[in-house]
């Protein structure tokens, strides 16, 4: 019964994919290799516009022509039926009835298999199949890895030195940071949670720019209107990072609506960490991108840890990609810390939710090295040797380094030459930073709305003629 | 926004001889004008072309003279035809435009609003979504950031709330901290105040609630008339707009111009120019006041009706030329006492017209209580003609 079942599911499953619409670049190709075989790919030639049941629902495709074309093509059967004795109809399709009562147990017997490259000697495990890297674009990942890690020291330090306010760094998660940015492409839109610097540094913001936000001074891109760390670049792409968690997933989920209607070749790709899963918005985010079939790749940066809070205490799933399937959306996990596996995974999820007009949820397995941030002490709540192990053992920066070295591409030289010219480049630009005024105080009223209201600059001159009357009163460096 | 407004303002108001603003007794009694502003050069604005200024008849449900001013006309409809003629007319106009919400695809939104939209553009362009307010607020605010300009259906206003987070996090937020790199041309919309018998959660006024939110714009519309205008102008603005609308409004008929208009956002409607009295009132409450206003006019008061229409922020020039008039000022709105519109209005009152009043600012409000479901008690709990008219005649003493 199971094998007549199966073989009658995948020529249904061979037909209904038949009918799909064609992917963007309309090549009818294998998706991936990835995928081992479950769902055939895209065909060309099918209509714009069809109602067709996937899975167990029926599904109005959201290509914008009218409903009423959309109505024509009703499927009339669903496929995972053996025979219509013993099925029952229900709203969402036809299921199948059993006599005994069975409860989906809470946890698979074994939790998902983790995407990995690269072992602990930075040699590539043998029979893994990966996207293979140009020695360009591997040292580039490389040096991009190591400035992350030197640009969070050094500013972490200014920190503890009271030059900035506030900083949190991506120790840890340099592979995460770096190799995910390689694998897109600038037309991707990136919507960040906080601890993603490295994509923006990927993609051209120089250390200058990094110091100026961090400084809030008046090159600043923010104006000096949020915390550290709150970067932002709308000509990069890079959406300014918003503290509140998780509200970026649905602004993902926006973005890529965005891009289907413009019908762009590009995605959008959000991140957030094991803790931002418990918000709603990662539910609800999660549930419209597969309903749209919206082109997000929603990253999870599983580093084990929300601030004090374990992912023991966090969710009693088996991590996050377990939960991908759920909203109907396909979920890989992969090994974090390494950078060839993040490159890989990255780059399948990018074709996949590009061509497919699917998102794609990726889990990738990390450590939280670093405190929460400058505010946090997480020798607190969690045991030093579990850092020290993970800061050296695990480091993902030197497993990588380990990878690259054994291709002869770099050598200890070019490390240590590295490392003093970007330490450098990194204090100079703190130095102009600091140095440089800070915005204006019109700048406190602009940007509130496109242009200034009247009650706004009632306040501004309030404000002014105050400052005027009480200049002991006020900083000196902030012109009036 | 202001700047370029009032500039319009003056333009237009010179070109169509409109009754000034610092108001002379001698305009006809029923007439109100209303200016349109000049429309803003939006995203795609080549094939539009500057704004008609106009002069229009007030809105009132049982007013004979609909449409002396308009040159063609005019068509009669309901307020949400109106409301619906504009989301088409600027589908039409504008490709970035979208809707998002629960049912407002084929089932046309529970008022009807969106009816026959998706036929129109698309499944894609007028979406419907899962229940989730928080996050396809969210969505809207992430489409808006990459340049689409979505229309956003809270299915009732209450459920908005959900989406606070979003709209005082986010949307009023990100084209401020990121220094002016994004921006948020969205629009907010919703049934919202006390209808018949809908329960607390599903009465809600929540223009009291959002009226903090730094970066947000508020409207109300009431009338078919300003509910097209206001609409139209809220899609086209750059910055986050909050669109009041009243459930018990929505079958309201009027018949407005058949030429294209829309009304400025930042402006009060003057409803029944007057002397003795200004009487600031808004939405559903509007009507309530111009029952109050005929009882008072048997009495022999002369009360001036503004409806403010926008409430955040609010249109101080209108409301101050009435008050160095009137010298007593009554607000009579649907809030609740605490924290409403009301509450914000007095004290901008009392900033700026402190010298011009011969009386204390009185307000009418509905009581700091949940809306019971009773009838009886429900109508208890919103401000009744009765209760105007025995303000207005406190305050005229």
């Amino acid at each position: 019964m199971a094998a007549l079942w199966l073989a009658r599911a995948s020529s249904q499953l061979a037909r209904r994919a038949a009918r799909r619409l064609p992917g963007r670049h309309g090549s009818g190709e294998p998706t991936s290799p990835w995928f081992l075989g479950a769902v055939p790919p895209p065909a060309l030639g099918s209509p714009a516009v069809e109602t067709s049941r996937r899975g167990f629902c029926s599904v109005r495709r959201f290509a914008g022509e009218s409903s009423a074309a959309a109505a024509v093509d009703e499927e009339p059967e669903n496929g995972f039926v053996a025979s219509d004795q013993q099925a029952v109809d229900f709203p969402g399709g036809k299921v199948s009835f059993v006599a005994e009562m069975n409860f989906l147990p809470d946890s698979m017997k074994e939790r998902i298999n983790c995407y990995l490259v690269l072992d602990d000697d930075g040699r590539t495990i043998s029979g893994s199949r990966f996207q293979e890297v140009s020695k360009e674009l591997a040292l580039k990942m490389y040096s991009e890895m190591v400035t992350l890690q030197i640009m969070d020291t050094i500013f972490y330090e200014a920190q503890r030195q009271g030059r900035i306010s506030f900083y949190l760094t991506s120790n840890g998660e340099e592979a995460i940071n770096i190799a995910s940015a390689a694998a897109l492409s600038m037309d991707d839109i990136v919507l960040p949670q906080y601890r993603e610097p490295g994509v923006l540094l990927w993609r051209g913001f120089t250390l200058q720019e990094f110091a100026n936000q961090c400084f809030g001074n008046k090159l600043d891109y923010g104006k000096g209107r949020q915390m550290p760390i709150h970067y932002g670049s709308n000509r990069l792409n890079y959406f300014t990072v918003s503290s509140p968690i998780a509200t970026q997933l649905p602004h993902a989920v926006g973005a890529a609506y965005s891009l289907k209607m413009n019908k762009k070749d590009a995605c959008a790709i959000t991140y957030f960490g094991d803790g931002g899963t418990s918000e709603g918005d990662f539910h609800a985010a999660l549930n419209f991108a597969a309903v749209m079939e919206a082109p997000v790749i929603f990253f999870c940066r599983n580093n084990g840890w929300a601030i004090s809070t374990p992912t023991t205490e966090q969710f009693r799933s088996d991590g996050v990609v377990i939960r991908g399937q759920a909203y109907g959306i396909r979920g890989i996990r992969v090994d974090g810390n390494d950078a060839l596996a993040v490159y890989s995974a990255v780059h399948a999820a990018r074709e996949m939710a590009i061509t497919e007009g699917r998102p794609i949820l990726v889990e990738a397995l990390t450590y939280r090295v670093g405190h929460h941030s400058t505010s946090d002490d997480s020798t607190k709540y969690r045991p030093v040797d579990e850092i020290e192990h993970w800061r050296t053992a695990r480091d993902p920066i030197s497993r990588y380094r380990k990878w690259v070295q054994g291709n002869d591409w770099w050598s200890d030289a070019e490390e240590s030459e590295l490392r003093s010219r970007v330490r450098k480049e990194l204090l100079q630009a703190i130095q102009v930073a600091e140095r440089m005024p800070k915005p204006p105080v019109t700048e406190l009223f602009t940007d509130v709305y496109d242009k200034i209201p009247s009650n706004l600059r009632e306040q501004e001159q309030l404000l002014r003629d105050t400052i005027m009357k009480h200049p002991v009163d006020y900083p000196t460096d902030v012109p009036v | 926004m202001a700047a370029a407004a009032s500039s319009a303002l003056h333009a237009v108001g010179a070109v169509a001889s409109a009754k000034p603003r610092s108001a002379a007794p001698a305009v006809a009694r029923r007439r109100s004008v209303r200016v349109a502003a000049a429309a803003k050069g939006g995203p795609g604005s080549s094939g539009r072309g500057r704004m008609v200024a106009r002069s229009a008849v007030a809105a009132k449900a049982d007013e004979a003279a609909a449409a002396a001013g308009s040159k063609s006309g005019g068509h009669e409809l309901l307020l949400f035809e109106a409301l619906r003629e504009a989301l088409i007319e600027e589908m039409n106009l504008d490709p970035t435009v979208c809707v998002i919400g629960e049912d407002v695809g084929h089932y046309g939104g529970s008022y009807k609003v969106t009816k026959g939209l998706a036929e129109m553009f698309g499944d894609l362009r007028v979406l419907d979504t899962p229940i989730a307010e928080n996050s396809f607020t969210g969505m809207g605010v992430g489409a808006a950031m990459k340049g689409l300009r979505p229309v956003v259906e809270g299915m009732n206003m209450g459920f908005l709330l959900l989406a606070y987070n979003q709209i005082s996090n986010n949307c009023g937020m990100l084209h401020y901290t990121s220094g002016g790199q994004f921006k948020i041309p969205i629009v907010i919309r919703g049934p919202g105040g006390v209808g018949r018998q809908l329960g607390a959660e599903h009465s809600q006024r929540l223009e009291s609630y959002f009226q903090s939110i730094p970066g947000l714009q508020m409207v109300a519309c009431s009338t078919p008339y300003n509910a097209k205008g206001l609409m139209k102008a809220a899609i086209r603005s750059e910055n986050p707009v909050v669109l009041f609308e009243h459930v018990l409004l929505y079958n309201l008929k009027e018949k407005i111009p058949d030429e294209e208009y829309i009304c400025c956002l930042e402006e009060a409607e003057m409803v029944r120019p007057g002397e003795h009295v200004t009487i600031l009132t808004y939405s559903r409450m509007r009507y309530h006041v111009m029952q109050a206003a005929k009882t008072l006019v048997n009495k022999g008061y002369d009360p001036e009706v503004i409806d403010i229409r926008s409430l955040k922020p609010f249109d101080l020039h209108t409301i101050g030329n009435s008050i160095k008039k009137t010298h007593r000022v009554l607000i009579v709105e649907e809030c609740m006492r605490t924290g409403g519109i009301g509450a914000s209005l007095r004290s901008a009152i009392i900033d700026n017209f402190w010298d011009y009043l011969d009386a204390p600012i009185m307000c009418l409000s509905s009581q700091d209580v949940p809306t019971p479901y009773a009838s009886t008690l429900e109508d208890a709990t919103v401000v009744q003609p009765a209760q105007i008219v025995a303000a207005v005649e406190q305050i005229c003493q």
